[in-house]
């Protein structure tokens, strides 16, 4: 039931927090960037293609341009040649952004603990919200996004999560 | 054969030492003769070996038995006519002089010189471009010598430019500043990758364009190294296996298969019949699977996405129905040295039958769509054209070597596994053009159910695993049962199956070409060296054979018909 100002208003205008409504907006149209580099990309593909079908989520829009996007999905080993590029997408997608390890390598260096591979992607960006699995299954992958959706809720549009934030290529 | 063959090569180099390996002659030269040796055996009509498959190179540092020098480097040669296999090896005593370059020899001495010298460090003198391949520009040291510690990374902090290889290939293709700096002619730079949607993954090219004609390509790799080789090192042999799911990770069986395959020449171990019939099965069925997604990826490139469809949902039903046999969708690591994980479930037979209609009507939707579409065609045909010797020079193998002509498959000219009791045909092409590449693919699909259904038929029922203790985890009644038992798994477990000291090359017909294994066993239970020869490493490195000339969307459509698979690539 409408109250204070609300009741003078009548029923054809709503008041609501701007947080709210912009975090549902935002969690609704998520534009995905994919930065697919190995096997995980496979999984990634799976969850697009028909039978799991990311678009129930809202989040069908791929884009190629990291400048459209605002949700990272890093699928794949990232390896010290790979990072510097890495870094530099991330940088180029505006705010706000967010951002999933897809997979043990893209998490933790997963398998490759040696030489040429970073050990986990979030010694170079921040990250949201891991995902388990060398490579994930495509169910997991909507997981994440529900797992982003729900992060959004909480969220304030005037807030900049990761001013703070320092890895190894900064 | 090759005992023939041996005192024949024995006999036109007598300074050399002759021995075998498996069906590899192998011939020991000086860092003096390598370079007659190299060129007579390719250019010797006796010899004819057209195909430089792979260079490599071992630190003996750590090898418990004395060598002549600390390195030594081989070239991995065939003549695909009358399959014959040698490996020329050379000492190096000092790694900073080298040795000369086989680069004017064969094309893909080029990119497998550059691994060499990246990796250990040896010099190639002569060599065109002798700089790092698969590390970053910025690394110090090299990893693949044995006093490297594995965990030490180097970050890097900013890509190469290549502005200096591009402009020493614009040279040589003949054009030259008085041309660049004309007022007439607009040069321009294009740079696709390392994250580009139309490069598949994390290549870098980079052309110089005359309007939309490509002047000029070099290539960049190397962004998905991850260190595979020194990684093996430290693992024992069966363990191995999941890490070559991972190298081609569309037909992840085929790897562990021709992996498997390769240790178990050296140990001499015969796996049962069922289990050979098993193996022809699932490569087989694997190399369906990648060509699906070779082909409906390059028809969303060429804006066909519909086929994409048709094509991806049979793999996607595929994954299912693999993770029912093997328990994972993509990474399959359903070999052992010895046999299989597991046999067939109850029902695989008809499960496979099912799937293969399905995907023979994806197919056949597909072709309806493509076959006498005009876009398709005038996209496709007389397009990047490769002739067969180019492709030999380089190192082609498989599809994209096949689609320019030469009718080699390693299944029909050194057969394994029973494939010569097979009725299958080997597709050829005859331009050598993108359209070549692609139906052949189509085509190969079909033979490869021909050899499934084949296969399935004749499959014996028995066990799918070798009794032999050496090898093979004993089974658990005795595992618990007795003490013999317990240490038998105990030992093959944690010292991994014990190979004999040697070096051997074999090779397997993957599904983008010939997938081969170069091993030195030290007698312990984990590999002292294990080289991969990816083919799409070397079909790479004759990329821009096929794009000069061309137009710039060609390129795109160009680089998703030879398949190119960041995890075999880069290794
Ligand atoms: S997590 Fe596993 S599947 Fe994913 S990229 Fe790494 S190795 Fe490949």
């Amino acid at each position: 039931m409408a109250v204070g100002l609300e009741a003078s208003l009548g029923n054809s205008v709503i008041t609501t927090k701007l947080d709210a409504i912009i975090n549902w907006g935002r969690q609704y149209s998520l534009w995905p960037f994919i930065f697919g580099t190995a096997c995980c990309a496979i999984e990634f593909m799976s969850a697009a293609a028909s039978q799991h079908d990311i678009s129930r989520f809202g989040a069908e829009v791929v884009r190629f341009s990291p400048r459209q996007a605002d949700l990272l999905l890093v699928c794949g080993t990232i390896s010290y040649k790979q990072a510097p590029i890495l870094k530099r997408i991330y940088e180029q997608i505006p705010l706000p952004k967010w951002v999933v390890a897809m997979g043990a390598c893209a998490s933790s260096g997963g398998i490759y603990d040696n030489y040429c591979t970073v050990q986990g992607i979030d010694t170079i960006i921040p990250v949201d919200v891991y995902i388990s699995g060398c490579p994930p299954r495509p169910e997991v992958v909507l997981d994440a996004l529900i797992k982003i959706q729900q992060q959004i809720q909480g969220e304030t549009v005037l807030h900049d999560r990761h001013k703070d934030f320092k890895g190894i290529l900064d | 054969m090759n005992r023939t063959m041996r005192e024949k090569i024995g006999a036109a180099f007598p300074d050399a030492t002759c021995s075998t390996a498996l069906d590899t002659v192998v011939v020991e030269v000086s860092p003096e003769t390598l370079h007659n040796t190299l060129a007579r055996l390719k250019n010797d009509a006796a010899f004819n070996c057209g195909l430089l498959l792979d260079v490599t190179a071992i630190d003996y540092l750590d090898h418990p038995q004395p060598q002549p020098a600390r390195f030594a480097v081989v070239y991995t040669l065939r003549n695909w006519q009358d399959n014959l296999l040698v490996q020329v090896r050379c000492p190096v005593a000092d790694p900073e002089r080298g040795i000369p370059s086989a680069c004017h020899l064969w094309g893909s001495a080029n990119w497998g010189e550059r691994e060499v010298y990246d990796q250990y460090g040896i010099s190639f003198a002569g060599h065109p471009d002798l700089r790092r391949i698969l590390n970053h520009w910025q690394f110090q040291g090299h990893p693949l010598r044995k006093d490297y510690p594995i965990g030490k990374g180097q970050i890097c902090y900013e890509t190469d430019s290549l502005e200096k290889e591009i402009r020493a290939r614009l040279v040589e293709n003949g054009i030259n500043e008085t041309t660049l700096k004309d007022i007439n002619t607009e040069i321009m730079f294009l740079n696709l990758g390392p994250s580009h949607p139309a490069t598949h993954g994390a290549i870098r090219i980079l052309t110089a364009l005359d309007g939309e004609t490509i002047l000029a390509n070099v290539n960049e790799i190397g962004y998905l190294h991850r260190g595979f080789e020194k990684t093996a090192e430290h693992r024992t042999y069966n363990q191995i296996v999941p890490l070559t799911d991972r190298l081609n990770y569309c037909s992840s069986m085929i790897n562990n298969i021709a992996y498997v395959k390769a240790i178990e020449a050296w140990l001499g171990v015969q796996i049962t019949e069922r289990a050979q019939f098993m193996r022809v099965v699932l490569t087989e069925f694997y190399r369906i699977l990648d060509h699906l997604v070779c082909i409906a990826a390059n028809l969303v490139d060429m804006g066909g996405l519909t086929n994409y469809w048709y094509l991806y949902n049979e793999k996607e039903a595929a994954y299912d129905f693999i993770s029912r046999l093997t328990g994972a969708r993509l990474t399959s690591s359903f070999t052992r040295i010895g046999g299989m994980y597991r046999d067939f479930y109850e029902g695989w037979k008809e499960d496979l039958e099912g799937h293969l209609r399905a995907i023979e009507k994806g197919i056949g939707d597909s072709l309806k769509l493509v076959e006498t579409n005009r876009i398709v065609h005038d996209r496709t045909q007389n397009v990047c054209i490769l002739p067969a010797e180019t492709a030999l020079s380089y190192g082609f193998t498989g599809p994209t070597l096949r689609a320019s002509g030469v009718p080699f498959d390693l299944r029909k000219d050194a057969p394994y596994y029973n494939y010569q009791h097979f009725d299958f045909e080997v597709p050829v092409g005859s331009t050598g053009d993108i359209y070549d590449r692609f139906m052949i693919r189509f085509e190969e699909m079909f033979q490869s159910i021909r050899i499934l259904r084949q296969a399935m038929k004749h499959i014996p029922e028995g066990p799918v695993d070798v009794a032999d203790a050496r090898v093979h985890l004993p089974p658990k009644s005795e595992v618990y049962g007795n003490i013999e038992g317990l240490a038998n798994h105990f030992k093959l477990v944690f010292e991994g199956v014990k190979v004999p000291p040697g070096e051997w090359y074999d090779s397997f017909e993957a599904a983008n070409g010939e997938l081969g294994f170069h091993v030195v066993a030290d007698g312990s239970g984990r590999p002292y060296k294990l080289k991969v020869r990816p083919p799409c490493f070397y079909i790479m490195g004759g990329f821009h054979k096929m794009v000069e000339g061309n137009m710039i969307a060609d390129a795109i459509i160009n680089l998703g018909c030879i398949n190119i698979i960041g995890g075999e690539l880069d290794r």
